[in-house]
């Protein structure tokens, strides 16, 4: 190395470089433009089979689609067959699911985000709300099983409304948990000190200042959550959700049916009038998720903008 | 004239004020507790879930012996002369999940590189919720969907596809999962500092260099993650599998017949009538067991992979 005179080693070395470089640049644009055409194909083929799958079922539903389909019970004949049971089921699941799963989702939230301090046990209570996150629904279902339909049916009544709510509950709680932190992390701390230097308790400080700034987000949260729940049929399966109940379901332990066992119910029968009734059923309950979600991103694009 | 307004309203609000630091730590108290409890509660259904999957499982190892449920080439619980070999589900399981992830990896890589580098600000606004509303759709609904528009639609190209099959299955549970994979790898490739495209473009690369060649693989480990939530997701979807798939539990790698995954035993006899105590309900539980072990093993890696090679930028 120190032998040889750097000038010469340097010069030969870029003029080695410079005359095997080729920019080649209208090749490299042209692979550019295809690549780019390939992503813009990826969202497009998303989207087409989103549109696909909206037209299909409108079109395969439209013929059952009147107001008798929603006040009619399930039956054999599929032109008589409505939802009016398995609609209040989906009502009710939501009412008991939404009221054990909000309070104790935030709370837990809180006190990770807000109260725990970095030990240990906060680690492991995180990484074990992340893993929750990840379990099959079906697993779900099959905790429900054992804990509220066989250990606690003095409790739940067994294959009850309480019973697949509480169930649905455990499942959209780490999604809930996560939400709520998510949204704590984004007020800024100047507001936590402020509070804590006029003299508040951390809790003060979290209720009366924190919370109402993270709010918007948390409830989005909360709705998006909410909304895969009810879209939820595995689970309910397994708890032993019925397929044909011939009454309005009144109290939560009452058995029940679901808005998705019923369209499950009717897509594995082999009668292609039953394959209508499923297509209809399933516009009523896109239906409600799609209010239930745009509300959830309207509140978030509001909440974003105020920011 | 605002400052006397304003020394009287102090004034007077000073009198009102009672300190009550005693009730105030007590309620500080109160909320930490019944917080702190309603964080254990996860823990608690953790605990739960084993609890409910362990008992049947062992139950069920003391009839049938562990060395044939893993290498027995037959799935037969149902009938009299029953069978146990779970690969015959696990590769149904395997077959739907791999069909999947090639739809799915490569969209949803695509469709986050569109979002993030591509798509104009106002275009991009509309375009996250609408795939928001993909990620929304029932998976009952993508069932259906698979079983009576795409499964006719393959009849047409495909000979000798049956009416159910894993081809159908895994395609509509790609799609399902396209929003997903699209979604996290969108972050990841978002917490990619803009200097290290800067860096790229100075050397003169182009703007598709700069993102396979720079950005994907600063954000590779956020990928993988992604990618592997998806595999778990694709391992434990029920819905689409058990509608398009069927209920044919049969050790086939050919997408064109009936197969039943893991998922979709649980729903066929869950769904039918078992008695509590045989032996055909603790098949259930085995393979729940099964599938939880499966789901939980790659949720392990993926957090071991994000902690091991994730970049930190200041």
């Amino acid at each position: 190395m120190t032998t040889t005179d750097p000038r010469s080693m340097s010069t030969g070395d870029l003029g080695k470089s410079t005359s095997k470089f080729k920019p080649n640049l209208s090749k490299r644009y042209q692979l550019d433009n295809i690549f780019r055409a390939l992503t813009w194909l990826a969202i497009f083929i998303g989207l087409a089979v989103l549109a696909a799958l909206i037209i299909d079922t409108i079109i395969d539903g439209s013929s059952r689609l009147r107001l008798d389909f929603l006040t009619s019970f399930p039956s054999r004949r599929a032109e008589r067959a409505g939802i009016a049971s398995s609609l209040v089921g989906t009502m009710w699941l939501l009412l008991i699911t939404a009221s054990v799963a909000f309070p104790i989702g935030v709370g837990a939230g809180i006190y990770l985000q807000e109260f725990a301090s970095d030990n240990w046990f906060t680690r492991f209570v995180e990484i074990n709300v992340s893993n929750l996150a990840a379990v099959p629904s079906i697993i779900y279902g099959m905790l429900g099983l054992t804990i509220f339909v066989q250990l606690f049916s003095g409790l739940t009544q067994g294959r009850s409304l309480l019973s697949g709510g509480l169930t649905l509950a455990l499942l959209i709680l780490p999604v809930i948990i996560v939400a709520t932190r998510e949204a704590l992390k984004s007020v800024p701390d100047g507001l936590r000190l402020a509070g804590m230097a006029l003299g508040s308790t951390r809790w003060q400080t979290v209720w009366h200042h924190v919370l109402p700034q993270a709010f918007p987000g948390i409830l989005t949260g909360t709705i998006l959550a909410l909304s895969r729940a009810i879209g939820e049929t595995a689970p309910l399966i397994v708890i032993g959700a019925q397929t044909f109940i011939a009454f309005v379901p009144n109290s939560p332990f009452s058995s029940f049916s679901a808005l998705p066992i019923q369209i499950f119910n009717w897509t594995s029968r082999p009668q292609a009038a039953f394959h209508a009734n499923a297509a209809a059923a399933s516009v009523v309950l896109l239906v409600v998720l799609l209010l239930m979600n745009s509300t959830a991103i309207y509140l978030r694009n509001r909440y974003q903008q105020e920011r | 004239m605002t400052d006397d307004n304003g020394l009287h309203q102090a004034h007077h609000s000073t009198e009102l004020w009672k300190p009550n630091r005693a009730k105030s730590k007590r309620d500080e108290g109160i909320v930490r507790f019944v917080f702190g409890a309603f964080a254990l509660l996860s823990v608690f259904t953790t605990f739960g879930i084993i609890f409910s999957l362990i008992q049947e499982t062992i139950k069920f190892f003391s009839q049938v012996p562990f060395w044939q449920f893993l290498t027995d080439t037959q799935w037969t619980p149902l009938f009299t002369n029953a069978r146990y070999g779970i690969f015959v589900l696990i590769s149904a399981t395997f077959l739907t999940s791999f069909i999947a992830l090639l739809v799915a990896v490569p969209l949803g890589l695509l469709a986050a590189i569109c979002l993030s580098e591509y798509a104009p600000r106002k275009v991009r606004a509309w375009l996250k919720p609408a795939l928001e509303l993909l990620a929304g759709v029932p998976t009952v609904v993508f069932g259906y969907f698979a079983l009576l528009f795409v499964t006719p639609i393959l009849k047409d190209f495909i000979p000798g596809i049956q009416t159910f099959n894993g081809l159908s299955a895994g395609l509509v549970l790609g799609i399902a999962l396209l929003p997903t994979i699209a979604s996290l790898s969108e972050d990841a490739i978002y917490a990619v500092p803009s200097t290290l495209r800067q860096a790229a473009y100075a050397v003169g690369a182009t703007k598709r260099e700069v993102v396979t060649g720079v950005v994907l693989r600063a954000a590779l480990s956020g990928i993988v993650a992604a990618i592997v939530l998806g595999v778990a997701r694709a391992v434990g979807e029920t819905m689409i599998v058990a509608l398009a798939a069927g209920q044919n539990p049969n050790l086939t790698l050919d997408p064109r017949v009936a197969i039943q995954t893991m998922t979709s035993f649980i729903v066929q006899v869950a769904g039918g009538d078992v008695a509590v105590g045989t032996l055909k309900y603790d098949t259930l539980f085995v393979v729940g067991m099964t599938l939880f072990f499966i789901t939980l093993t790659l949720n392990v890696f993926s957090y071991w992979f994000v902690r091991k090679y994730q970049e930190k930028y200041e």
